[in-house]
């Protein structure tokens, strides 16, 4: 008798279980939104952990002056892209999410965000932060930092700030270490971390409209400056100083070990550095060839869904209150990061550190953020580590990864 | 045992009218009783009101498939508790709607998903996919000065009341353009805060209507080129231009700027302008067997798709073959009682078994690096063997790797497949003349190997679709840069499936699930193939 109770217990649940699910599916299946009018004072907003702590008092100000609720649904920040174009069109996801100012293409083509009028405020941060949230002359996102990588300099074994590529190598080799300097690598190289040493010889990835934006149809990575820094490449891999069986790790071990006075690396390594009794400073990139070297800048800040129906709160929400200097310093101090906002910024600036980090990011270029990037990424970074081990005449090699680029996009 | 004896049959006969007592007994004491009754009644009602809340939702919504759905399982798990006599199927009910939610539905959706555009700027309605591409035309005309708004309603319609940066208030809404007002009260900063007949919003209320606000376009003056004002935070307006103009009943977006006319095209589930060029996002269309046709027609997804399956069926065979021999030798090994401390050696054996095979892989990647690698520094003195750069050692690195993860694992099964075969046949045997091998390839291979070949077919296919290791160990790699296209020489099916439809910025669903439908296929065969011939083998005995 027992057994007949516990089976029919469990059918009656998982009946119950069923038609929920099946009536799930269909509210998913369904186009019209039909949340429910109760929900219009609620923003939903997507955040990472590290943010979730900051924003919480945001938050809170936030709803005792406006009296909208503000839930924070914490996420990973590796999947919040994925998660955010799969769960907008189903009307599930947030009305607000932390993102990637390179996303921006990719959740424009998709569909799920909408712009964001900054206003007067956009004067108040640092312009490559709003050009990096811009997308086709529109502003989608209110952006929180910036990030780029530098050198990092080991003061006992370099006293000074190298000018060129040549003097640092010069630096290098004069300090006896095993490396005269070091940037990862790794087997698929890693274009992100050459990316201003080719720079500097004058061949970006896209060229740019008037208003800043990349232009997709002008690949200027093939360019004469392309070559030279394929060239340029294969004789840094042929003296051995640059290698692909150097990936992220083995770097930042050696450097930490003191087997290098120059890392060339973001502000996520400095605290381990400094955790091993290294005396850090942060310089400028040295130019290779000639011309600035410029990183690449990631801007990270927030995203309103093209679905929210709470478009007024939410604008207000971000522009008002994430754009404040006392959460922007907020959010500095969580994550290390520089800040977007200008005050913030110089006020965080006092420590040299980010003063440094900042002072290469203010002349550097924002990573694209339009899809066609996806597409060069895969051909880019084996290409390099096909010209770094001398697999090939770098030239050809160079072109061809062009012209394999320029096929992808079209 | 083909005869059987008279006495035996009458006690089978017994046994049988026992069980029967007894099972008739089980039943009568589950249907009688009142309590069993109304615990019944009780949970079917709450099944059934719950059913029914759902069908109301669905028949609002229209949705007659999943109403059907609904109705008919209701009706089903109602007749079958009801009835008196069918326990199997009381038994049978719940399991049967599991699968179908859980399984029959999984794979039938992501069947569908392969005869659909579903991916980057095509996931989702033709309605989100308008509304976005609206939204995200309305540009702000570029230097036009920031206005203080307040926002003013009048039997339910909502207006703008606006003071310009040189301090003039005028009054418009989306169906009078502004114009000015003399009688409006100001704060002391000189913003108009509100206007005789109208009542002056404030914040709360602004959100509580916030929809219907924030689509508020006021024109500025009669002629729609000069703009229309549209608040985003209720307090301040700025001044639009909207480049896309659509008609719903040509179905046609139209750039106002350049004139451009962008027609729906129903088959691509975008809109298209004549030149071909089309508007992103689209939306989720089917496309019949378009993917199928990507698949095998494009020669940069056909040809590395060729080579691709060969390594795959190689790869996979060859981990199941090599884990199996290395795991059935240690098993044999360690199954010999002269063996000393066999238990501290299974112990030791089954630790590669503990580590997630995820970072193991990661290790090994780590080990296997030519420079700065464990293997080559220490075990090879220095030597830069570039296990996971060049094509055939990183292949033979994989199956290495695959070995060294997967042998505990055949080990632990063929221990316990062992020593289930009495010890009487290898005495038997021996007593026969047999020698230790011929023991072994005659009586006790043939006998693992029935109880060990579905494990191996299982193996198969799990290894056929072994992403992990692939994707930690050498990331498909290396790539033949001068083949142009993004499939390197470890990648296996579903790796390159990954990379297909997921790396970079177009993620094409539809043709991953395509792929999906080719590896299912693929895995159905071999397995189909390898259970007949399993089959065969039992028929050994």
């Amino acid at each position: 008798m027992m057994v007949k109770k516990n089976g029919l217990l469990a059918a009656g649940a998982i009946a119950v279980a069923a038609s929920l699910a099946l009536a799930g599916c269909s509210a998913g299946s369904s186009s019209s939104g039909t949340t429910s009018d109760a929900d219009s004072s609620t923003l939903t907003v997507w955040v990472d952990a590290d943010r979730a702590a900051v924003l919480k008092d945001a938050a809170a100000a936030f709803t005792k002056e406006s009296g909208v609720k503000v839930k924070l649904v914490q996420k990973d920040f590796a999947k919040i892209q994925e998660e955010f174009i799969a769960q907008v069109p189903t009307g599930k996801g947030p009305d607000i999410t932390i993102a990637a100012h390179d996303w921006l293409g990719n959740f424009v083509s998709n569909g799920v965000v909408q712009p964001v009028e900054l206003g007067d405020t956009a004067a108040d941060y640092q312009q490559v932060a709003v050009t990096a949230m811009s997308y086709e002359g529109k502003t989608y996102g209110v952006p929180y930092s910036i990030e780029n990588i530098a050198l990092l300099r080991n003061t006992a074994l370099a006293a000074e700030a190298p000018a060129t590529f040549d003097d640092m190598t010069a630096a290098g080799v004069a300090a006896g270490t095993e490396f005269p300097y070091l940037v990862q690598i790794g087997p698929e190289a890693d274009p992100y971390h050459l990316y201003p040493f080719q720079t500097s010889f004058g061949a970006p990835v896209f060229g740019t409209n008037a208003d800043g934006s990349y232009n997709p149809d002008d690949l200027t990575v093939g360019n004469a400056g392309g070559e030279a820094f394929a060239t340029w490449l294969a004789a840094e891999g042929a003296a051995g100083r640059m290698s692909v069986n150097l990936t992220g790790d083995i770097a930042k071990e050696k450097f930490y070990a003191g087997a290098s006075p120059f890392l060339l690396t973001g502000p996520w390594n400095v605290p381990d550095a400094q955790a091993a009794g290294i005396d850090v400073s942060v310089d400028p990139i040295p130019s290779a060839g000639g011309q600035v070297a410029q990183p690449f800048v990631g801007v990270q800040g927030f995203m309103v869904s093209a679905k929210t129906k709470n478009a007024i709160a939410a604008n207000e929400f971000l522009v008002n209150y994430i754009g404040s200097e006392e959460v922007q310093t907020a959010l500095y101090d969580v994550g290390g990061r520089p800040p977007a906002l200008t005050a913030a910024f110089e006020a965080a600036s006092s420590d040299p550190i980010t003063a440094g980090f900042g002072a290469v990011g203010a002349t550097a270029v924002p990573m694209p953020n339009i899809p066609q990037m996806g597409k060069v990424w895969q051909f880019w970074g084996v290409t390099e580590a096909a010209i770094i081990s001398n697999q090939g005449d770098p030239v050809e090699l160079w072109q061809k990864m062009t012209a394999d680029i320029a096929a992808a996009i079209q | 045992m083909m005869t059987t004896s008279a006495p035996e049959r009458d006690r089978a006969q017994i046994v049988a009218a026992k069980k029967q007592r007894q099972a008739s007994r089980i039943a009568e004491a589950a249907s009688a009783g009142i309590k069993v009754l109304l615990l019944k009644v009780l949970l079917l009602g709450i099944v059934d009101a719950i059913s029914v809340y759902a069908l109301f939702v669905l028949f609002i919504k229209q949705d007659w498939l999943v109403f059907g759905l609904v109705l008919l399982v209701t009706i089903i798990v109602n007749v079958i508790y009801f009835r008196a006599k069918g326990l199997p199927a009381k038994y049978l009910t719940p399991g049967l709607i599991f699968l179908l939610i859980f399984q029959i539905f999984v794979v039938g959706y992501s069947g569908y998903i392969a005869f659909t555009n579903y991916g980057t700027g095509h996931n989702s309605t033709k309605d989100d996919a308008v509304n976005s591409l609206i939204l995200s035309s309305q540009e702000r005309v570029p230097d036009s000065p920031s206005y203080a708004v307040t926002v003013l309603e009048q039997a339910g319609a909502y207006s703008f009341l606006v003071t310009d940066p040189d301090g003039e208030i005028s009054v418009g809404n989306p169906d009078a353009p502004l114009k000015p007002v003399t009688d409006a009260e100001t704060d002391a900063s000189g913003q108009a805060i509100s206007l005789p007949g109208y009542t002056t919003l404030n914040f709360a209320d602004i959100v509580a209507n916030q929809e219907a606000i924030a689509a508020l376009a006021v024109p500025v003056s009669d002629d729609p080129n000069d703009g229309s004002l549209r608040t985003p935070d209720g307090s301040a307006a700025y001044l639009y231009l909207s480049d896309l103009v659509y008609d719903e009943a040509a179905g046609t977006m139209t750039d106002a700027g350049t004139g451009v006319v962008y027609t729906e095209d129903p088959s691509q589930g975008s809109f298209v302008a004549e030149d071909g060029a089309d508007l992103q996002p689209g939306w989720k269309v089917e496309v019949g067997l378009a993917n199928f046709a990507k698949a095998f027609g494009t020669d940069s997804i056909r040809g590395p798709l060729i080579s691709v399956t060969l390594w795959t069926f190689a790869f996979a065979f060859l981990s199941v073959a090599t884990t199996f021999a290395l795991g059935l030798f240690l098993a044999i090994v360690f199954n010999d009682l002269r063996m000393r401390g066999r238990n501290v050696y299974r112990v030791v054996m089954i630790l590669p078994y503990a580590f997630p095979a995820f970072l193991s892989a990661l290790v090994w990647a780590g080990m296997l690096n030519p420079q700065f690698g464990f293997i080559n520094q220490v075990l090879f003195g220095g030597a830069e063997i570039p296990w996971l750069t060049n094509e055939w050692l990183a292949k033979f690195s994989i199956i290495f790797v695959n070995l060294w993860l997967g042998f505990p694992y055949m080990f632990l099964v063929c221990t316990g497949a062992l020593q289930s075969i009495p010890g009487e046949l290898q005495e038997a045997a021996t007593v026969d003349g047999a020698r230790p091998w011929q023991v072994f390839r005659l009586i006790k291979l043939p006998l693992l190997l029935v109880s060990v070949s579905p494990l191996l077919i299982a193996s198969f296919a799990f290894n056929f679709n072994n992403f992990n290791l692939i994707y930690m160990l050498t990331n498909g790699g290396p790539r033949d840069v001068t083949a142009g296209v993004n499939v390197g020489a470890t990648d296996i099916l579903i790796s390159m499936v990954y990379k297909v439809a997921f790396v970079g910025a177009n993620r094409d669903y539809g043709l991953a699930s395509a792929f999906s439908i080719l590896i299912f296929v693929l895995v159905a065969l071999v397995s189909i193939i390898s259970f007949r011939q399993t089959k065969a083998l039992e028929e050994l005995n």
